[in-house]
């Protein structure tokens, strides 16, 4: 699997969503707004009951998306021409569980089926990927996307980007999602430490990227950075269609 | 080694392990490596003992129930954890932990709680550290277990309220989890069941291990033999169980039973028989056995005793299913209730509905003459009173 790629000087915006909100059949249709208004990625999060790493806005799209029959199964169904629809990289992201009845060699066929590049599973842990699944993720050609913490140790970065490929997901602070982002003093040391580290995977940052000066000051340190929470609440309003591209553009400015 | 334990990489089985996200791995991973040897060091275990000692009042009673005895033809004994402080076991943990934070030097405390129970317990502790506390508890539960919440707040505890998902113990325990994730460095997160990622099940199994301990003790006393016929204990996340099993483990002729709550019966849609309904899953950090939908979404459990309203086990309960070792069972709403009201005008003894879950199984066994029973009689039934007198009519 190769890395997201960018341009010389391109700033690569990712936004994340909740497949199944805020209509079951929504996914698709926002999927490909979002790539014509100049997404360069996505992360299309699949719905779980209890999604610990979640502040109240991803909670509510997550509890949304369930109560109108979202589930891993409708989902593939529904990303089935995803590769003639969508030509930007598409990751899921979700929790282990849903994964685990659906079955992890099922699942990971699944996506290469549909076309998906990766996937991020917040509460797989390390471990237990390389012990039990990473063969069965290489085989798919999918990669694994592992998350980093201004708390997580050199050494483990390291092993990290050992195991990852198209990019490694770097928070800003430790925090569940729909935090803002601060660049203080801490975390400026903090990307300046895992940039001196010369990783092998790109980097993008995640969790309290919410608008252009956000997005520009992420950006301004790591190759890409993810929006979620900014966009999700997007989706709350009954015009959300027609407002994709101006959100797009407005970040991307 | 037991087979029963957890083992290097924090597994019982197939069970348990550290399902938890990245942000969550620094709290984890320094409780993890440090658990053991601060446990074992001379100066914590003698503290422990002490506050067990003048503190919670231990050790508990063995107390040899003349009259359930004579109903069901065989030696019952009770294990008394309703007499210890705040009126349950869940304090042996809470002592334990509390004194680890401490030394881990944490200076803010978090828990879940469901009927109260652990909260109570939790916030007792913090009282008595001078540390801040901070209680999430699913709001319809808040509501549920008024005086619950009083005393926690008389305690200085802040009782945050879970408003997310179904609003119970699960979605308080998600809060919990989420605080935790924000406040990496100066919180401790005081889990009130074996469950959680590693090293939660086997540390709080261990803070809860005094209950077997000193029944062995106790029962030699009493009977010449340490080792019971039949060991009992209701199920929840599984802590008063686990406690109660913990020195039998390896001793095999000894059974152990423990009773999960089946609400309104196993086949109602309203029931927590984890282990009779549920499929092996993850929650809340650990691999065991859950009650999911197909799609692995978490199933909300009923049962009338708010502390067994939990749609999991902790793993080492999952294993010891699995493997046979152990028994798991059910019992309704209804048997639960009469247990509570036959222990009371048998004995004198309110129990709470918890552990009159486990009493109800009584009378579904058969026993020899000579049969040595024990009972975890896990908490007292003050906290219930409500509810009996709603079922029955008081
Ligand atoms: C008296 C009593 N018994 C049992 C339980 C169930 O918990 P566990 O299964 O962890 O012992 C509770 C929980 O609140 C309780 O209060």
């Amino acid at each position: 699997m190769e890395n997201i790629q960018k341009k010389e000087g391109q700033r690569l915006l990712s936004i994340y969503y909740t497949a199944g909100y805020p209509t079951l059949d929504s996914t698709l249709p926002i999927a490909k707004e979002l790539a014509n208004a100049g997404a360069d990625f996505l992360e299309i999060g699949f719905p779980y009951s209890d999604p610990v790493a979640d502040g109240p806005v991803i909670q509510h799209s997550s509890e949304q998306a369930l109560i109108n029959g979202m589930c891993v199964e409708k989902l593939f169904e529904q990303l089935k021409d995803l590769r003639q629809e969508v030509k930007i990289p598409v990751f899921l992201m979700g929790y282990f569980n849903p994964v685990l009845q659906y079955g992890v060699q099922r699942f990971c066929e699944a996506c290469k089926a549909v076309g998906v590049q990766g996937v991020i599973i917040p509460d797989l842990p390390i471990s237990e990927y390389e012990d039990l699944y990473a063969d069965i993720f290489k085989a798919n050609n999918l990669s694994n996307i592992f998350i980093v913490t201004p708390q997580t140790s050199e050494d483990r970065i390291l092993k990290i980007d050992k195991l990852s490929t198209s990019f490694i997901y770097l928070l800003s602070s430790n925090s569940v999602t729909g935090s803002t982002l601060e660049v203080g003093e801490s975390t400026a040391a903090y990307f300046q430490r895992i940039q001196d580290m010369n990783l092998k995977n790109p980097l993008v940052i995640g969790f309290g990227i919410a608008t252009k000066e956000t997005f520009d000051k992420a950006t301004d340190i790591a190759d890409g950075a993810i929006i979620g929470t900014a966009f999700v609440r997007q989706l709350a309003s009954p015009n959300y269609m027609e407002r994709i591209k101006d959100f797009i553009e407005e970040i991307k400015g | 080694m037991s087979k029963y334990q957890v083992n290097e990489k924090g597994y019982y089985g197939n069970f348990g392990g550290a399902y938890i996200p990245e942000m969550l791995y620094p709290n984890v991973e320094e409780l993890r490596q440090q658990y053991l040897s601060i446990i074992e060091e001379p100066e914590f275990q003698a503290a422990y003992n002490q506050l067990l000692r003048d503190y919670v009042g231990r050790p508990s009673p063995l107390y040899l129930a003349p009259r359930l005895s004579e109903r069901y033809g065989a030696n019952i004994f009770l294990k008394r954890e309703d007499l210890n402080h705040t009126g349950a076991h869940k304090i042996n943990n809470t002592i334990g932990q509390i004194l680890l934070a401490e030394r881990l030097g944490k200076k803010r405390i978090i828990a879940e709680t469901g009927a109260g129970q652990h909260g109570v317990a939790t916030a007792t502790v913090c009282a008595l550290k001078g540390l801040e506390c901070i209680v999430y508890m699913g709001a319809i539960d808040i509501e549920r277990q008024a005086p619950n919440v009083a005393r926690m707040k008389m305690m200085g505890a802040k009782v945050v309220a879970a408003t997310s998902g179904s609003q119970t113990l699960k979605d308080a325990t998600n809060e919990a989890l989420r605080d935790w994730i924000n406040n990496p460095l100066d919180t401790h997160y005081i889990i009130g069941s074996v469950v959680g990622p590693h090293p939660y099940p086997d540390m709080v199994a261990r803070f809860q291990s005094i209950i077997s301990e000193e029944t062995k003790r106790q029962l030699l006393e009493k009977t010449g033999t340490d080792s019971p016929d039949y060991v009992l204990a209701c199920v929840g996340g599984g802590s008063n169980a686990a406690g109660m099993f913990y020195h039998f483990l390896d001793d095999e002729q000894v059974a152990l039973i423990a009773i999960e709550a089946a609400g309104h019966g196993v086949d109602s849609g309203e029931t927590a028989a984890t282990t009779a309904l549920g499929k092996e899953g993850v929650l809340h950090g650990s691999r065991s056995i859950l009650m999911q939908t197909a799609d692995g979404q978490v199933v909300e459990p009923y049962s009338i005793s708010a502390g067994l309203d939990y749609p999991g086990i902790g793993p080492q309960h999952a294993w010891l299913f699995k493997s046979g070792r152990g028994k798991y069972v059910s019992i309704t709403d209804d048997e639960a209730m009469q247990a509570g009201l036959r222990l009371t005008q048998l004995e004198g003894i309110i129990p709470a509905i918890e552990s009159a879950h486990a009493l109800a199984y009584l009378e579904k066994m058969t026993f020899k003459k000579s049969d040595n029973v024990v009972v975890c009689l896990s908490g007292r039934g003050d906290k219930d009173l409500d509810n009996y007198m709603k079922y029955f009519d008081l």
